[in-house]
């Protein structure tokens, strides 16, 4: 039951950050140094969340950077293809492939 | 170029389109994420109803891994938003293209509002050809990643851990994000915010409740505004 209080209130919790500032952005006019430091949001969470899942291999995670980890090369890969054609479909499949590819020759 | 007036029905198929391929990424972590809630002793309705009230990934592992250490239920709920913090700023990043949205809409696209959903709209919404439905891309692109996340926890629910580790299907959500990542980095500002994110969420990644990836995304716009405003400076010089 306890569980169950937790999950609702975490529930509210996440809800309420993600309308909060959704609901007093369109009220509050933003000063043209918040609207610009805006717009690098989205590249920073990304690589946030990126480097640490190339580099921390295994759960728990440990730290790898050397040429053992296979995630490197194919996450290199994968930023080249994504650079040169945009695609989606055509980064993952580059980014998997390299990844599976790898893991098969060593 | 006069903005070009989509309608609703083709903003929705436009949204549920460019979602696809992150579906990719997501499903397994999803079924990860079932299979992981039964084997940590957390009951299928449970489960289920983490994907539907707090609808957040990461912060529904923590939150699965806290209940089996048996955390405090305070620390829970704080370690919860702490992980799901950075959504704060994707509200204030999005409100301006919302400003006309009714509240109504509103409140549900906050619901939708995850990573996927995220990154897809802002890509959408910057490119600026975004007509009056603009709305019914970013419920397109949610209402997908919504579909995914609680079908494939059913099934993560339902078979367990059945797929081997080795496929590494973990990795194919930050490959997804690679692929929205690099084309995204257009000059020198966007550039700093990334590497220095980067960086700083690799230091801060055994930091408790998951600051560190807060810290790093900050970090990130602050390294982005300080190195513009350099760019600036140097044209002004010049």
């Amino acid at each position: 039951m306890t569980r169950w209080l937790v999950v609702m209130a975490a529930g509210v919790a996440t809800y309420g950050i993600r309308s909060s500032l959704l609901f007093a952005g369109g009220r509050v006019t933003m000063p043209a140094a918040a609207r610009s430091a805006l717009r690098f949001v989205t590249v920073a969470a990304l690589a946030a969340l990126i480097v640490p899942a190339v580099l921390y291999v295994g759960s728990p995670g440990h730290f790898d950077a050397g040429p053992g980890n296979e995630r490197i090369l194919a996450a290199l890969l994968a930023a080249v293809i994504a650079r040169m054609t945009g695609s989606i479909w055509l980064t993952v499949i580059t980014g998997m492939g390299t990844f599976w590819l790898l893991s098969a020759l060593m | 170029m006069a903005a070009v007036t989509h309608s609703r029905g083709a903003e929705f198929a436009a949204g549920l389109r460019d979602e696809l391929p992150l579906l990719v990424g997501v499903a397994p972590f999803g079924v990860s994420f079932g299979a992981y809630a039964v084997a940590s002793g957390v009951s299928a309705p449970l489960a289920q109803a983490m994907s539907v009230i707090i609808f957040g990934g990461a912060s529904q592992f923590i939150a699965v891994q806290a209940f089996a250490a048996g955390a405090p239920a305070g620390v829970i709920v704080f370690t919860v938003a702490l992980v799901n913090l950075r959504h704060l700023l994707y509200g204030a990043a999005l409100a301006p293209h919302l400003a006309t949205t009714p509240r109504g809409w509103r409140a549900a696209l906050a619901y939708l509002m995850t990573d996927e959903a995220y990154v897809v709209t802002a890509r959408h919404f910057e490119a600026g050809d975004v007509g009056r439905h603009g709305r019914w891309y970013m419920f397109g692109a949610g209402i997908a990643l919504w579909t995914c996340w609680q079908l494939t926890t059913a099934v993560g629910l339902l078979i367990g851990d059945t797929v081997p580790d080795s496929w590494a299907l973990d990795f194919a959500l930050p490959v997804t994000f690679i692929a929205i990542a690099v084309p995204a980095i257009r000059g020198r500002g966007a550039l700093a915010a990334a590497a220095v994110a980067g960086v700083v969420a690799v230091l801060g990644h055994g930091w408790t409740y998951e600051t560190g990836l807060i810290a790093a995304i900050l970090a990130g716009i602050a390294a982005g505004v300080l190195s513009q405003r350099g760019d600036a400076a140097s044209e002004r010089t010049s």
